[in-house]
């Protein structure tokens, strides 16, 4: 059992947590990811280690199906049946002489670029940040970003905040003012890891995804997380989250997204019966 | 008296209605018939059973105290050598262990030894198991890695000998493959979590959730006052085919099946969150327990058809006998001589036919089996919605990878006969240094690890204490 001492609502649909899971967060490093099962008939959902110091980790999740609602259900004080983690190779994280590191953030995956671009800005990188969500209520932890950047830009769908357009519009910006970029790191929702690592590609820009696969055991055990990464088969839990983004075939991370869409409209049927089951008391 | 020439018969589930249910399907002995089948044994001067089962339990001892109704005495004997009789005897391949060897076997059927294994675990079980007593007590940690038979064994056996014993799993429910692969119709969940408690009982501590590799290192558990540290992570990670179309949504390796089936009880979606693709028609790949498992579970989540294809024949089928005569009578279809050759998807990435070419048996392999070759030109298609790849698995790298064990052929930890590896105060046994093996080989080699363990603590640490205080 493992206490929640903190959670806050970012924005709509959006919510932060601190836990108490030691093991995990003393051996956390960027880019890693744990499993958590919410109550003991749950399914084990992956999540970035978003934060983390001796005792606490920090979770941003969004909710979009079963266990992240009835994740967001829980307060502090209120315990998650289990955390096993750190999971994933960490980032690769080093001084460029070349150039600047360039990290995107999407939506819910505006989390899980902090600690790789805490990672880079120690390593004494030149750091830009640029945050991308659909507008200006979804977009959270500026504050934090600009802290640490060099530079950050934002970008809203509908112009609410920040420019007008997509990340990758930002990102081409900073291409054609001719900033020199040795790596961009990218992570939101698949389509725009696709979008921004196909931009990337005529520039020869080192481009690394976060790939978000669906998991079970997240060890290398049962081979759900599989994705093509340069006409390879690769492991998203272990040889991942990771990879290449000029390598991947994201058409396939598409499709195996889906995998198991129906079932979960199904169970999402039983949100308010389990809800009731679990925090009966409460609400 | 004449023998009876045939086991005595134990009575099971009907096929058309245990395929709607995850029930065990065998039912186990009563007393009377437990003792019928006693009787059977010869009680040999030279018993040759005792020579075909991997940890050498005394057959003939536990089967004459059965037969006199001193049960009590039957389990000590089983005991003293097998600690998990009532899942050896459920799931152990006694056709090639004991009951091979045994001399009634060569006229008539052999020594049901297998169920009245089960039916004396099952009797201790029923009175409630005793937990023998420690006599002396180390101060001195000692980590076991995996929580399998192999690891559950080796912990048991050093906390009898008196050491203090955690075990680090990284699942969140201990049992290893017993837990997250075997299915319930074949070994009832309730019997792993009874050994889990004994084992524990002993004093073992259990701590789920670590993966060891990435929550802790090797080095970690030593720099955190672990003597000794014994592997025991089994061969988890699956193998695929590596042919064209096997990443299509539908085809899944055994492993992931099982796993969702089992340890996390999709069978009760939605009363349990995590779901599992129900097929119609699911070909499975390959034909051992692994095999066996996933086909009988398919047929049990609904499947229309399911189609065991393997590439040679079913003489060389590595799963145990009665487990495919469950199948058979379940309704499972057997294509040998097949293998599959490509798969092919419809426009939303979803598995409908796969392609398969029939072999022929030619030359013996190194494995000593014919291989099997392919016949050119006799490749045709199956119309399929589900595929399930049960090619075997090898051990997953992560350990040997972060911590710099010696390994050999497909990713094995090597390791001597008592299982010391490449690095001092490491121990591994069990399915992570064989490869793909068997639960009592596990045990097994856990407990031999244990033996060699308590060897070299006691050199270290023990005696040399003992040393240092006589010479005051
Ligand atoms: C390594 C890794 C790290 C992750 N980190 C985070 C994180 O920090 N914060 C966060 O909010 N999410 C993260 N995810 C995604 C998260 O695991 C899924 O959102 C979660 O599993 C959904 O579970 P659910 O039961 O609530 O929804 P489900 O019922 O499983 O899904 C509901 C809907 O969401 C879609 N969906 C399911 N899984 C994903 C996915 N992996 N990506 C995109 N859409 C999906 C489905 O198609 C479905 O329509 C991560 C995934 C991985 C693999
Ligand atoms: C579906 C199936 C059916 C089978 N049927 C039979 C049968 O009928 N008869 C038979 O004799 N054998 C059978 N076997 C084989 C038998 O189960 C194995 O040989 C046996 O379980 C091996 O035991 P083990 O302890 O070495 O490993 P495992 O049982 O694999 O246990 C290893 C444990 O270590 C844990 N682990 C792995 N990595 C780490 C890590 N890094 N940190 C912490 N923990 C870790 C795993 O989660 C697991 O709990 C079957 C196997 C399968 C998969
Ligand atoms: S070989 Fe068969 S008959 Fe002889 S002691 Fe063993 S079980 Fe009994
Ligand atoms: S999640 Fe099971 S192998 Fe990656």
């Amino acid at each position: 059992m493992f206490e929640i001492t903190h959670k806050e609502e970012l924005c709509p649909t959006i919510f932060l947590m601190k836990v108490k899971a030691p093991y995990v967060a003393r051996s956390a490093k960027p880019g890693q990811f744990f499993i958590l099962r919410v109550y003991e008939k749950g399914e084990r959902i992956p999540l970035t280690i978003a934060d983390y110091d001796d005792e606490e980790i920090t979770m941003v999740f969004q909710t979009v199906g079963l266990t992240t609602y009835l994740l967001s259900y829980k307060e502090p004080h209120d315990t998650i049946y289990d955390i096993v983690g750190p999971l994933g190779t960490p980032s690769e994280i080093h001084k460029y002489e070349s150039g600047s590191v360039v990290l995107v953030g999407g939506g819910v995956g505006i989390a899980p670029i902090y600690p790789i671009l805490r990672g880079f800005k120690e390593a004494k990188n030149k750091v830009i940040t640029i945050l991308g969500a659909r507008n200006k209520n979804l977009l959270f932890w500026e504050d934090r970003f600009s802290k640490i950047s060099d530079e950050v830009l934002i970008t809203t769908d509908d112009g609410s905040y920040g420019k007008k357009g997509f990340v990758t519009d930002a990102l081409k910006e900073l291409i054609d003012r001719g900033e020199k970029i040795a790596q961009v790191t990218a992570i939101g929702p698949p389509i725009m890891m696709k979008n921004v690592a196909e931009l990337t590609r005529p520039y020869r820009i080192k481009t690394i995804v976060s790939l978000n696969s669906i998991m079970v055991d997240g060890t290398g055990m049962c081979g759900v997380c599989r994705v093509e990464v340069g006409n390879e088969t690769k492991l998203t839990c272990q040889d991942g989250p990771e990879f290449d983004g000029h390598l991947v075939n994201f058409d396939l991370l598409f499709e195996r997204l889906r995998m198991y869409k129906s079932e979960e409209q199904l169970a999402m049927n039983f949100l308010e019966e389990k809800r009731r089951l679990l925090y009966g008391h409460k609400s | 008296m004449a023998i009876n020439p045939k086991k005595t018969p134990m009575r099971e589930q009907d096929p058309k209605e245990r395929i709607k249910n995850f029930d065990e399907v065998p039912f186990g002995y009563t007393e009377e018939e437990a003792i019928l089948e006693a009787e059977r044994c010869l009680q040999c001067k030279i018993p040759k059973c005792i020579e075909g089962c991997p940890v050498n339990v005394d057959i003939p001892g536990f089967i004459k105290a059965i037969k006199e109704r001193d049960f009590d005495r039957a389990i000590k004997i089983m005991k003293s050598t097998n600690s998990l009789p009532a899942i050896t005897g459920r799931v152990c391949p006694q056709e090639t262990q004991c009951e091979e060897k045994c001399v009634l076997g060569k006229k008539y059927e052999p020594v049901a030894i297998g169920r009245l294994e089960r039916f004396i675990a099952d009797w201790d079980a029923k009175r409630g198991m005793v937990i023998p007593e420690i006599k002396e007590k180390y101060d001195i940690k000692v980590a076991v890695v995996g929580a399998g038979p192999a690891g559950l064994t080796c912990a048991a056996d050093l906390a009898k000998f008196g050491y203090d014993v955690t075990i680090f799993e990284s699942l969140h429910a201990p049992g290893g493959v017993l837990i997250y692969g075997i299915p319930e119709f074949r070994l009832p969940k309730s019997i792993v979590h009874r050994e889990v408690e004994y084992v524990k009982k002993l004093g073992v501590k259990i701590v789920t959730n670590v993966v060891v590799g990435r929550t802790f290192t090797l080095k970690d558990l030593f720099n955190e006052g672990y003597k000794a540290i014994f592997l025991g992570t089994g061969a988890g990670a699956p193998q695929f085919m590596n042919i064209p179309g096997e990443n299509l949504l539908g085809i899944l390796s055994a492993n992931e099946y099982l796993t969702r089936i089992n340890l996390m009880k999709a069978y009760k979606f939605p009363e349990y969150d995590t779901p599992v693709k129900k097929g119609k028609i699911v070909a499975v790949i390959g034909a051992g327990n692994v095999a066996m498992d996933a086909a009988r579970s398919a047929l049990r989540m609904g499947a229309e058809r399911v189609i065991v294809v393997y590439r040679r024949t079913e003489k060389e089928m590595p799963a145990r006998v009665e487990e495919y005569h469950h199948a058979i009578e379940e309704g499972v279809e057997f294509l040998w001589l097949t293998c599959p050759t490509r798969y092919f998807g419809d426009e939303n990435g979803w598995v409908k036919e796969m392609e398969v070419i029939k072999n022929e048996l030619g030359e013996p392999d190194e494995s000593g089996r014919r291989r099997p070759v392919p016949i050119k030109g006799s490749e045709y298609r199956i119309k399929v919605d589900t595929v399930i790849v049960a090619i075997g698995t090898v051990p997953n790298p992560l350990v040997a990878r972060t911590s710099g064990l010696k390994t050999g052929k497909h990713g094995v930890v090597l390791a001597d006969e008592n299982g010391r590896t490449s690095l001092e105060g490491v121990w591994a046994g069990g399915d992570i240094v064989t490869g793909a093996a068997t639960v009592i080989l596990a045990m097994g080699a856990g407990k031999k690890a244990a033996q060699d363990m308590d060897r070299y603590l006691k050199e270290k640490y023990i005696y040399k204490k003992e040393f240092a205080w006589a010479s005051i």
